[in-house]
């Protein structure tokens, strides 16, 4: 069949674009309403929360995502320029090493420091027996439970974003361009700055964005701290204050920040394309013997505070007699299950979506199936907590029309029957993680290019002996990817899960959470190594992509 | 058989309703290798897809062997057609090896006749040392080849060609277009190519189609289009030459600044006494003759080692070339003394 019988009849297209409009709609649907809630009347609680809580608020978001913008440009900028100019010790292993931090749950981190932080922590309780200090009030220490604590563990965890696109950055400036700089007479700091640092600074600022929105969209850490943010300001307004439309409203600003973030993203990434330098293979300077081994301690340091170490608390905490018990307790079973289950669930519809969703696009010929997964792919940039509300509202509303409707029918009383489904759930993850999903199946599908269907065909294979013997094959490693990724993410994923999720129903995220807030950090420390263990997976298929760019 | 590929009659427009051809007739003869040559946009890749299948036409009807592969209410499907493509970027499936992407068309064979038929190919296309790398590790002439030997596998009717030597290096571009005619000559399988590079086309090709605007101004050998163009168009778009006014005597001449000239193109009477006409000047027609009265003014010369490539200024401005033995060097400013010796004056009247 010919692109022309295709596209020729408006009713057919009409059915193939009618569904993907459908979808699109319904992953957008939660936002709007989230949106649109600015024009609705609340209990009451707004005009609180405008005069008490949210100057806080603000103040603290805004100096939560500077610190974490300044340190992610400092640590990865610093780390990606030496990794990718220099020739050190160690150097092959830490240009991959170093992005290990993203596989550490930002509020994992944040309880393994706490532990280790805390009065009766090892740090403190070492100090007190050095000096010989008899208590809080012979010396002072920072509380790691601070803003700036909160800002230390997200850029510390965060850097990597920044890392891995600076580098891909220096690494593409052609080495001509320094020797260009060198006739006229340049020093190595002054090139650093005037040639190199420039030309990376869309790749610098796209990674900053990037950490930036995690930061924006983070629970689990300022939570922990007891910190006044956009997303506790969500939660206590809807849970605390009971109210749904103060809790949108909320959700409303903190997604203009983001929508501002992304927009600046964005910008900066179109920019780069003029940025682009030609491809050459960049030579690694030597390093004298001290410079050599103090650059490798340099680039060290990120791996040790950002995984290093709080895998090595979460591993002491769990080899304690009694986090080795819990592991052996049907309930962890549970856990596992659980968020196994939930996330194999999402993975597998998510990638079938996402595999519709780009073969729609690869086919037609007008712009609307490619702007309708611009749309979807947006969906990633929104904070868990938003979609949570976001979902919640109208399908509340939904469940009690329902249950109205039957008790209407029957006579008997339901309870409501959408509300902390599983199902609500998957949805909720889907309108987040979808865009990773789509994001990897498109672009396996552009390396089969359009010819390579005419090849085929033209040697004899049918439509079904297409997709067979070419496209399943070649798109196959992008699936798996897509699974992968969306997999991990549900797994990470705690704000959503926590207010969506079926009563008694917990994943290892929640679990962990739960606990922690409880003190019990012993008890956590397994599930907590779980999920490092699952985040490592995306981590391994970056690193081996790192690994191909440098051979 | 005379008409091998038969085209009658095609009309094609995309859904958007740009028309890409309308009316447009030519054949292949059996055994033959046509091309269709002509600037980017001319439509001579859209008419390729149609014979190959991948589109439908709106009219008309494609014949192959006598058989109908197409006409407005039915379309043969693209697998069926038994029809070899080399595409443009090759596109060769990056998941195979070499011998397996030979072997892609091969499927009704037995796996030992399989086999037999790759190898011979691959000894064909002299890739023995390739047959288990995969695309990405070969060189782009040697990707050129698999993409030859993979359409001619399973012994296709025709062959098409879209552009097949545009991704490679000029040198490397003349010497695969002799090989690519030797084996389509040992095979004798019938080919039509497509390309706006009419030396690709000349080293290739027995007839040529010359396409412009979706349609094909002249279809013919490479000798003629250069020395019998039927067209202003072909006249410029084949070989280089210059267009020279002149007026048409009652005796079928043509007085042009160079002189008389008689006309082989256009039959006597066709134009009328006085009318105006352009002859086209070949930089071969005009020679370089110290003795001539002719004289013209080098304006700009072009070293092509055993040749130079002269451009002159008439004393009324007019400019031709002239292609002249490369120890006859001259400076830019210079006269020079040049002579008329054209074989088939070619004219056409002005409108």
């Amino acid at each position: 069949m010919s692109q022309k019988q295709f596209n020729s009849s408006r009713i057919s297209r009409f059915f193939t674009t009618f569904p993907s409009l459908t979808l699109a709609l319904l992953l957008v649907l939660p936002v709007l309403g989230v949106l649109f809630s600015v024009f609705s009347q609340d209990s009451g609680a707004w005009a609180h929360i405008t005069a008490t809580i949210l100057p806080d608020l603000v103040t603290t978001s805004l100096i939560l995502v500077a610190l974490v913008g300044l340190g992610v440009v400092v640590i990865g900028t610093t780390t990606a320029w030496l990794t990718a100019r220099y020739e050190f010790p160690g150097r092959a292993f830490l240009q991959w090493a170093l992005i290990l931090p993203l596989a550490m749950p930002a509020y994992v981190m944040a309880y393994a420091y706490t532990d280790a932080l805390q009065y009766a922590g090892p740090v403190q309780t070492m100090l007190r027996e050095l000096f010989h200090w008899q208590g809080k009030a012979d010396y002072w220490f920072p509380d790691i439970r601070s803003v700036g604590g909160a800002a230390l563990i997200m850029m510390f965890v965060l850097y990597p974003y920044v890392f891995m696109l600076a580098r891909v950055a220096f690494l593409e400036q052609s080495p001509s361009l320094q020797e260009a700089g060198t006739t006229f007479g340049y020093s190595r700091w002054r090139l650093f700055f005037r040639v190199s640092l420039p030309l990376a600074r869309p790749a610098i600022a796209a990674g900053a964005a990037l950490a930036i929105m995690e930061t924006l969209a983070d629970y689990g850490t300022v939570s922990y701290f007891g910190l006044q943010t956009f997303t506790t300001g969500i939660f206590n307004a809807w849970f605390s204050l009971g109210d749904r439309v103060a809790a949108a409203k909320l959700s409303a600003i903190l997604l203009s920040f983001v929508a501002l973030v992304t927009f600046l993203e964005q910008t900066t990434r179109q920019r780069s394309r003029y940025f682009q330098t030609s491809k050459g293979r960049a030579n690694r300077t030597p390093l004298s013997a001290t410079h050599r081994w103090m650059t490798t301690a340099i680039c060290s340091l990120p791996l040790a505070i950002g995984f290093i170490i709080p895998t090595l608390i979460l591993l002491k905490q769990a080899s304690a007699n009694d986090a080795l018990a819990s592991l052996l307790t049907t309930r962890f079973a549970t856990l596992v299950f659980n968020s196994f289950a939930l996330a194999s669930i999402t993975a597998v519809i998510g990638v079938a979506l996402a595999l519709w969703l780009a073969y729609m696009a690869r086919k037609s010929k007008s712009g609307l199936s490619a702007n309708v997964n611009r749309l979807i792919g947006m969906g990633y940039a929104v904070p868990g907590t938003i979609i949570a509300i976001g979902v919640l509202i109208p399908v509340i509303r939904l469940d009690h029309l329902l249950v109205d409707q039957l008790n209407l029918w029957f006579g008997t009383t339901f309870g409501l029957l959408l509300t902390g489904s599983l199902g609500i759930l998957v949805y909720a993850y889907l309108i987040r993680f979808l865009a990773v999903a789509l994001q990897s199946v498109a672009a396996g599908l552009t390396k089969i290019t359009p010819s390579m269907d005419d090849a085929a065909q033209s040697l004899g294979a049918t439509r079904f002996g297409v997709l067979r013997q070419i496209h399943i094959p070649l798109l196959r490693p992008s699936l798996v990817t897509a699974a992968l990724l969306v997999f991990v993410d549900v797994m990470k994923e705690l704000p959503a899960t926590l207010v969506l999720r079926p009563f008694n129903f917990d994943t290892l995220a929640v679990h962990v959470y739960v606990l922690a807030k409880d003190e019990r950090l012993a008890e956590a420390a397994w599930p907590a190594l779980a999920m490092v263990a699952v985040g490592l997976v995306p981590v391994l298929i970056a690193s081996r992509q790192i690994t191909r760019q440098a051979n | 058989m005379a008409n091998y590929l038969d085209i009658r009659d095609i009309a094609f427009s995309y859904a958007d309703g740009t028309r890409v051809c309308e009316h447009l007739s030519f054949f292949v003869s059996d055994g033959e290798i046509g091309c269709l040559l002509g600037p980017s946009g001319c439509g001579k890749t859209t008419l390729l897809r149609l014979i190959a299948g991948f589109e439908k036409p709106d009219a008309g009807e494609i014949y192959l062997k006598a058989e109908r592969l197409a006409n407005q209410q039915f379309a043969m499907p693209a697998e069926q057609r038994n029809i070899g493509v080399v595409f443009q970027d090759y596109a060769l499936f990056p998941h195979l090896s070499v011998e397996k992407n030979i072997g892609f068309g091969l499927r009704a064979l037995s796996s030992a006749q399989k086999s037999q038929r790759v190898n011979e190919m691959i000894d064909l296309v002299d890739l023995a040392q390739e047959a288990k790398k995969f695309p990405h590790e070969i060189s782009g002439g040697q990707r050129q080849r698999v993409a030859l030997a993979r359409a001619l596998a399973p012994r296709p009717k025709l062959l098409l060609l879209d552009e097949p030597f545009s991704n490679l290096d000029v040198e490397l571009r003349e010497k695969l277009g002799l090989e690519v005619r030797a084996l389509l000559r040992q095979l004798s399988t019938p080919a039509l190519l497509v390309t706006h590079d009419q030396y690709e086309a000349f080293s290739i090709a027995d007839k040529i189609g010359v396409m412009n605007h979706g349609k094909i101004e002249q279809w013919d050998t490479a000798y003629n289009l250069y020395h019998r163009p039927a067209t202003k168009f072909v006249a410029d778009f084949v070989g280089q030459g210059v267009l020279l006014r002149g007026r048409a005597r009652h005796d079928g001449h043509i007085d042009t600044e160079l002189g008389p000239m008689l006309t082989t193109n256009l039959p006597l009477g066709k134009l009328h006494n006085g009318a105006y006409a352009d002859v086209l000047v070949r930089p071969d027609d005009i020679l370089h003759d110290d003795a001539s009265h002719a004289q013209a003014e080098v304006v700009h010369k072009a070293f092509r080692g055993a040749e130079i490539l002269y451009t002159l200024r008439l004393p009324s401005g007019a400019k031709v070339l002239s292609l002249v033995p490369s120890h006859h060097n001259h400076e830019i400013g210079q006269k020079i003394g040049i002579k008329l010796e054209i074989d088939h004056v070619v004219a056409f009247p002005v409108v």
